[in-house]
């Protein structure tokens, strides 16, 4: 059977899971539209998590990233896993004990104020509505790459199941379908590592496999011999990678302190019953992240040995099927500078920007050797190849060798991925409008029915507009992931640390700080990414740290306002400071 | 329960936490970043540790840090009887 009909069969059975889960999982109030009304198992809430926290992302762009980065993909491993630990131990049993249903409401509560209810707010849908064009993009990309379905037509049905099981179900829905979603995901994930493993190292398990000898008989440890065609190459070593010391710090940092502010995450651990519930389940969530972000560096590192011991100074000719396959999704393309035939594989770029076949009448326009043809124009360095990071996840297993249904399961994890992603955002986004703006500013007498109905209309509203982005990606969508994570680091971070552990922590500190370290973060990376990209360079940046780790900056500068500015005014009301030492124990 | 032993249920609480963030900070940013090239002359198997750690290691210490504090907690509700009930709190 053709990778295309078994993509169709699995996708088709996971789908069906999904609007089944929908289905019966309709929610009557809002209390189980929002958290699911605190009845979730532990382990369950940390399986969903866990499909809720990793995105298309994850999934499908990370491994490949890391393989092209070397040691300095540590910055996402680390990063996107570390903030679980500040979760844990520092958010979310307080927030929990706190016991409301978002973000937004515990800093209006605790800063009893709506203006920093409101800066929450904002803060809670510019974070979202970023991440989720991501998503639906993801969804897109997919279906149109393996079931040859328009872009546009793969982002309407995936917009159409959300739309079922989170405008339906809530975060009930959400929760159970994130649970399958997971299974989905990391068994798709797996089964190609464990082949490549085997294959490559003799040992199944990747973890162990890519700290393990080759088995071609030359004795050699894996990574050592990638290091060494690294090297041959030009290429700085795999394992040292090339970034500066301080810019990897600032960028970890970024991320975990981020990953540990992001709305869709925190309210997660609204949803089970006990606080000692909430500490563990950070803990299932975190082991069952762990299992795949374990795994991608391996996978990193036998894609990127694959790839160049498959292409490196061999003719293209004698190239395997699947090169010329993904030749014509522009997605790894080969152009012959010095006419020998041969695919010279060197550090740089060897077009300037993303490929564009040449074609005419619809036809594309072959080479001397057959192969595709760009209009690009070339660069100057010696490198020949294009090769584009998510084809590492996509391709692994057609370059692996691997049966067509390995192929076909990737896209369906790469779905459930990014629907677990947006779903979860999605309700961020519907519960910031119908309940912190509409029923905590607007109409505070509304009836819980009603409320409800405008949590879904907003809902059925932001899966339209996630749907016109991932449709109409705009031309940074990759570049805005950066200011997700710095926003959360530099805005909800600071203000719910000192919420909990700063009783005298008063509301004008807070605002001070949240809005300023918005309004920084902000302006560095627009400067760097969207208006002057030219400049967007180490000699540039303040201090060598570029615009992903500026959120580190952006939260420094956000507890010295907040507490300089607290300083000048009075303490918080004397109730104010009784809530704080309430949710500090688990009872009384 | 009186005021003191809440107190000191905290105190206690701020210790543990500071404890354990003080490992994952060293361990992720210690031995992954700011002492991954002098961790690389160290090879473990096919591993030059820092890279190890950068990569691998600290995400397993992460996972340990999370339950040894909810074991460490749990045992601290139940001293200090703020445990929740089974109905939830």
């Amino acid at each position: 059977m053709s990778v295309q009909l078994w993509t169709y069969i699995f996708v088709g059975i996971t789908f069906s899971l999904y609007i089944g889960i929908a289905i019966w999982s309709k929610a009557s109030s809002t209390s189980e539209f929002y958290v699911a009304k605190g009845t979730v198992n532990p382990l369950t809430n940390g399986m969903a998590t866990a499909a809720d926290w990793m995105s298309a992302a994850s999934f499908l762009s990370m491994a490949g990233l890391i393989s092209f980065m070397g040691y300095d993909g540590a910055v996402y491993l680390m990063g996107w896993t570390g903030g679980y630990v500040l979760l844990a131990l520092t958010l979310a049993p307080y927030l929990r004990k706190f016991g409301k249903f978002t973000v937004p409401d515990f800093i209006g509560d605790r800063y009893y104020s709506q203006i920093a209810r409101t800066v929450a707010v904002i803060c809670a849908l510019i974070v979202s509505f970023t991440y989720v064009a991501g998503q639906m993009r993801g969804v897109g990309l997919v279906f149109s790459k393996f079931l040859e379905v328009d872009i546009f037509w793969g982002v309407i049905i995936g917009m159409a199941i959300v739309f079922m099981y989170a405008v339906l179900g809530g975060m009930k829905g959400i929760t159970y379908t994130q649970v399958a979603q997971y299974c989905v995901l990391i068994f798709a994930f797996m089964v190609p590592a464990f082949f490549i493993s085997a294959q490559l190292t003799g040992n199944p398990i990747p973890q162990l496999g890519f700290g393990s000898k080759l088995v071609d008989g030359s004795d050699m440890y894996l990574l050592d011999k990638l290091d060494q065609l690294h090297t041959e190459l030009g290429f700085a070593a795999y394992t040292s990678g090339t970034k500066s010391m301080q810019d990897i710090f600032f960028i970890t940092v970024a991320l975990m302190v981020g990953t540990a502010g992001l709305p869709h995450v925190i309210v997660r651990f609204f949803t089970v019953p006990k606080v000692k519930d909430a500490r563990i389940s950070v803990g299932y969530a975190l082991i069952f992240i762990a299992i795949l972000y374990t795994t991608a560096p391996a996978i990193a590192v036998f894609s990127r040995t694959n790839l160049i011991t498959t292409v490196n100074e061999q003719p293209y000719d004698q190239m395997p099927e699947w090169f010329t396959t993904w030749e014509e999704t522009a997605l790894l393309n080969w152009v012959d500078k010095n006419g020998d035939g041969r695919i010279t594989y060197a550090p740089g770029q060897a077009i300037v920007g993303s490929p564009e076949i040449n074609r005419t009448n619809g036809e594309i326009v072959r080479g001397e050797y057959g192969e595709v043809t760009l209009l690009n124009p070339l660069t100057s360095t010696e490198n020949e190849l294009y090769v584009d990071r998510d084809i590492m996840v996509l391709a692994n297993p057609e370059i692996a060798g691997l049966p067509n249904w390995v192929a076909a399961l990737v896209a369906a994890g790469g779905l459930a991925a990014a629907l677990s992603t947006a779903a979860g955002l999605l309700l961020v986004i519907s519960t910031s409008v119908s309940h912190d703006l509409i029923k905590k500013q607007f109409n505070p007498d509304i009836s819980d029915k009603k409320e409800l109905l405008f949590a879904r209309i907003a809902a059925g509203f932001a899966v339209l507009v996630a749907g016109y982005f991932g449709i109409n990606p705009p031309g940074f969508v990759a570049e805005v992931v950066a200011i997700a994570f710095g926003l959360a680091a530099a805005s909800f971070f600071p203000a719910i640390i000192l919420g909990i552990f700063y009783k005298k922590m008063n509301r004008e500190g807070a605002i001070a700080g949240m809005i300023v370290g918005l309004l920084f973060t902000l302006a560095y990376i627009g400067f760097f990414k969207l208006l002057y990209p030219e400049y967007n360079t180490p000699e540039y940046w303040w201090f060598g740290i570029s615009p992903e780790g500026v959120g580190t900056f952006g939260m420094l500068i956000n507890l010295i306002v907040s507490l300089a500015v607290g300083m000048i005014f009075p303490d918080p009301p004397e109730e104010v400071q009784e809530m704080v030492e309430s949710i500090r124990y688990p009872r009384a | 329960m009186n005021n003191h032993n809440l107190k000191e249920y905290w105190a206690i609480n701020i210790r543990y936490v500071l404890i354990l963030i003080s490992i994952w900070f060293v361990v992720s940013y210690g031995f992954g970043i700011l002492l991954a090239p002098t961790l690389n002359d160290i090879q473990i198997g096919g591993f030059k540790l820092g890279f190890w750690f950068a990569q691998q290691g600290s995400i397993y210490v992460f996972v340990i840090l999370i339950f040894v504090y909810v074991y460490l907690m749990n045992k601290l509700d139940i001293r200090f009887g703020v445990q929740e009930t089974e109905e939830g709190s």
